[in-house]
């Protein structure tokens, strides 16, 4: 077995008594929770006014976690102190994803209009094949693969922004500073800021600006392409930060004397770069590009209050185009279902990507 | 004698300055263009507050040479240095909106810092079994929730919330964004902790001290600025997140970025009002933005470099 990295030695006495203490309480609390529960399957959800939600089903349960989590100390002594650290997140992070998980399994296998009585009505596999004859949600799985695609020109451009960020200038505080400050934005705000102030066709700037330039009516929301890569350039905005000050981190921990070694043998910038820099660079650059495909898998916010979808669902996201649904119809069965199919789709594309990149990262020589 | 070389202007060596030169201006070119794009934005939204119809049409930028200011968006808030002090449905609005940000981001980063300091600091000391489950299988679990979209949690929750009653309250708000931070701070505090040496924690162990005493006596003291980064970090995503917001909380519970998104629907150019509730908006965290950007880049840094 292998040891802690912090090894303490400590003389523990634990009596059979502790071992059946703590064995009790978390047996006890356990029942409390079954009884409860049972009760209120049975019917005292509906036979007692003041409890018309499952409110004490819930209660239940945190008194059972608490129990569980004293009970850890009782019985196994140090080494429950030790597991008390990992203990509460572990449980949180179980509850708040494994349960929903679960449920919403059954959610997704059934049709489920929040606002009629019906409730819910299980409809097998109906869903999905709506789904598969749904041509606006694989529009927007289409959408998403090229918004992720953007990711690359977003790392060129990052990538560009932190070498310059980590050569000698003056006033790097401010630039950093400046280039910052996207990040921090909502991308609500980033939405009327950009999409509906500074993009609108008649009077926001950049329209002025075209207008200049010789476009007679330039509009942004228009066609299909251009709204596509107007959602990409905003999100962009804001996220390139991100990963600039990932890269730039990585840079910095670069040995300055591996580049001048180069230096000293003769490599033109050009060749220092390709050939030392970027190479020392991969891993952050993996780990960079992974959390920026993680964001942008989940991006919503911005096409929901622009384009809301349109034109013609041409930007729409995964994320936005459920919100939608479930706007629209109320029904949480079919967006569940969705949903599920995109983390199943997002698990194997990730998974592939690990694999990929493990190989990228191996030694060549 | 040696050849020491007195005067620059040899042809040679203006030739070398001027390439030196051209590469400083296009240097400084860039980074000045890209701060352009980052900051006008923010300068747009702030001058606009100030402008009038005339002035939004006109297309007028500079505040005081192309037009004069005004307070007319700030008044349309309640927040203009005339209708302050008197009482305003929509500043009321606003401040609860904003209280509620607050709380809600507040609170889930203080929780997500608790629960992943906690967790962290356990997974960087102890070897665990949880049945099958070793160190590096409980720390790639907690990872892996990062790869979740919030899309898939979002429905369920919305019905089990209305199972327990929790819809439109700001506890399942916090405990739904304190799911989402939590993996990216237990990564940023697995390196904080990681790097302190254990050597510490023994000196402490054998001077008498229980492990959560030197836990919290020796190391959190040291952990500090990591996670006051991951703090920063979490607050940041926390305060600017709309979609669980929007779909979760409809009255009582509602952030501050619903109701910006509630009000960009509402047609017709009042422009400056938008453009002051925008201001207001995103000011606390540029504020934060310039003043502990120091923490940001920190805890960003923290989790790409091992």
């Amino acid at each position: 077995m292998s040891q802690d990295r912090l090894y303490v030695v400590t003389n523990d006495q634990i009596t059979p008594g502790r071992i059946r203490a703590g064995k009790m309480m978390v047996g006890a609390s356990f029942a409390l929770l079954v009884l409860v529960a049972a009760w209120q399957i049975m019917g005292g959800y509906d036979l007692a006014a003041d409890f018309s939600n499952w409110r004490p089903t819930l209660y239940a349960y945190l008194f059972f976690v608490t129990c569980f989590c004293m009970a850890l100390v009782v019985r196994h002594g140090e080494q429950g102190k030790r597991r008390l650290f990992v203990v509460p997140a572990t449980i949180f992070v179980l509850s708040m994803v494994f349960f929903p998980l679960v449920f919403g399994l059954s959610i997704a296998f059934s049709d489920w209009n929040l606002s009629s009585i019906s409730g819910q009505q299980y409809n097998g596999f109906d869903n999905i094949r709506q789904m598969w004859q749904d041509d606006f949600y694989w529009n927007a799985l289409t959408n998403m693969v090229w918004y992720t695609l953007a990711i690359i020109v977003e790392y060129a451009i990052a990538f560009g922004l932190a070498l310059l960020l980590n050569s000698q200038i003056r006033a790097r505080k401010f630039f950093r500073v400046a280039f910052l400050l996207p990040l921090m934005l909502s991308p609500v705000a980033v939405s009327w800021m950009v999409g509906k102030s500074m993009l609108e066709a008649r009077f926001g700037p950049i329209a002025r600006l075209a207008r200049s330039l010789g476009i007679d009516n330039p509009s942004f929301f228009g066609d299909a392409e251009t709204a596509r890569a107007m959602i990409m350039i905003m999100d962009a905005w804001t996220f390139i930060p991100f990963m600039m000050i990932m890269l730039l981190a990585g840079l910095q921990s670069i040995p300055k004397d591996i580049q001048e070694a180069a230096r000293v043998d003769g490599a033109t910038p050009w060749q220092n770069f390709w050939e030392v820099t970027f190479p020392l660079m991969l891993p952050v650059s993996i780990t960079a590009i992974m959390i920026r495909i993680i964001f942008k898998l989940k991006l919503a916010d911005i096409i929901i209050n622009v384009t809301s979808g349109g034109p013609g669902g041409a930007t729409d996201s995964v994320t936005s185009f459920i919100f939608r649904e479930y706007r629209d119809r109320s029904n949480v069965g079919y967006g569940t279902m969705l949903a599920m199919v995109y983390l199943v789709f997002i698990v194997i594309g990730f998974t592939l990507f690990m694999k990929l990149a493990a190989r990228w990262m191996r030694p060549k020589y | 004698m040696s050849e020491v070389q007195i005067f620059h202007d040899h042809e040679a060596d203006l030739g070398h300055k001027v390439k030196w030169y051209a590469k400083r201006v296009t240097v400084y070119g860039i980074l000045l263009l890209w701060a352009f794009i980052c900051l006008f934005p923010i300068y747009w939204t702030i001058t606009t507050s100030f402008k009038l119809a005339p002035d939004v049409m006109q297309g007028n930028m500079i505040p005081f040479v192309d037009y004069a200011p005004q307070w007319r968006g700030w008044r349309s808030l309640g927040m203009s240095p005339d209708t302050i002090g008197e009482y305003s449905t929509v500043r009321a609005e606003f401040v609860k909106r904003f209280l509620n940000s607050t709380i809600v981001a507040l609170s889930a980063s203080s929780l997500a810092v608790v629960l992943g300091s906690l967790a962290a600091y356990g997974l960087s000391r102890f070897e665990y079994r949880f049945g099958f489950m070793r160190n590096d299988d409980i720390s790639f679990f907690f990872l892996s929730q990062l790869i979740l979209p919030p899309v898939v949690l979002a429905l369920p929750f919305l019905v089990l919330y209305r199972e327990i009653d929790m819809l439109d309250s700001r506890i399942g708000l916090i405990l739904l964004y304190t799911l989402t931070v939590l993996p990216i701070v237990i990564w940023i505090m697995r390196d904080q902790f990681s790097s302190i040496p254990i050597e510490l924690e023994e000196a402490a162990l054998v001077d008498g001290l229980s492990i959560w005493g030197a836990f919290l006596t020796i190391i959190v003291p040291i952990a500090l600025p990591g996670m006051v980064a991951a703090f920063i970090l979490s607050l940041v995503l926390t305060w600017n997140e709309y979609f669980f917001a929007a779909l979760l909380t409809s009255t009582d519970a509602t952030t501050l970025p619903v109701m910006v998104a509630s009000q960009t629907g509402s047609q017709g150019i009042n422009w400056w009002s938008m453009a002051a509730l925008s201001t207001a908006a995103i000011l606390p965290l540029v504020v934060i933005g310039i003043v502990l950007e120091r923490y940001i880049i920190k805890g960003m840094a923290a989790g790409a470099v091992k």
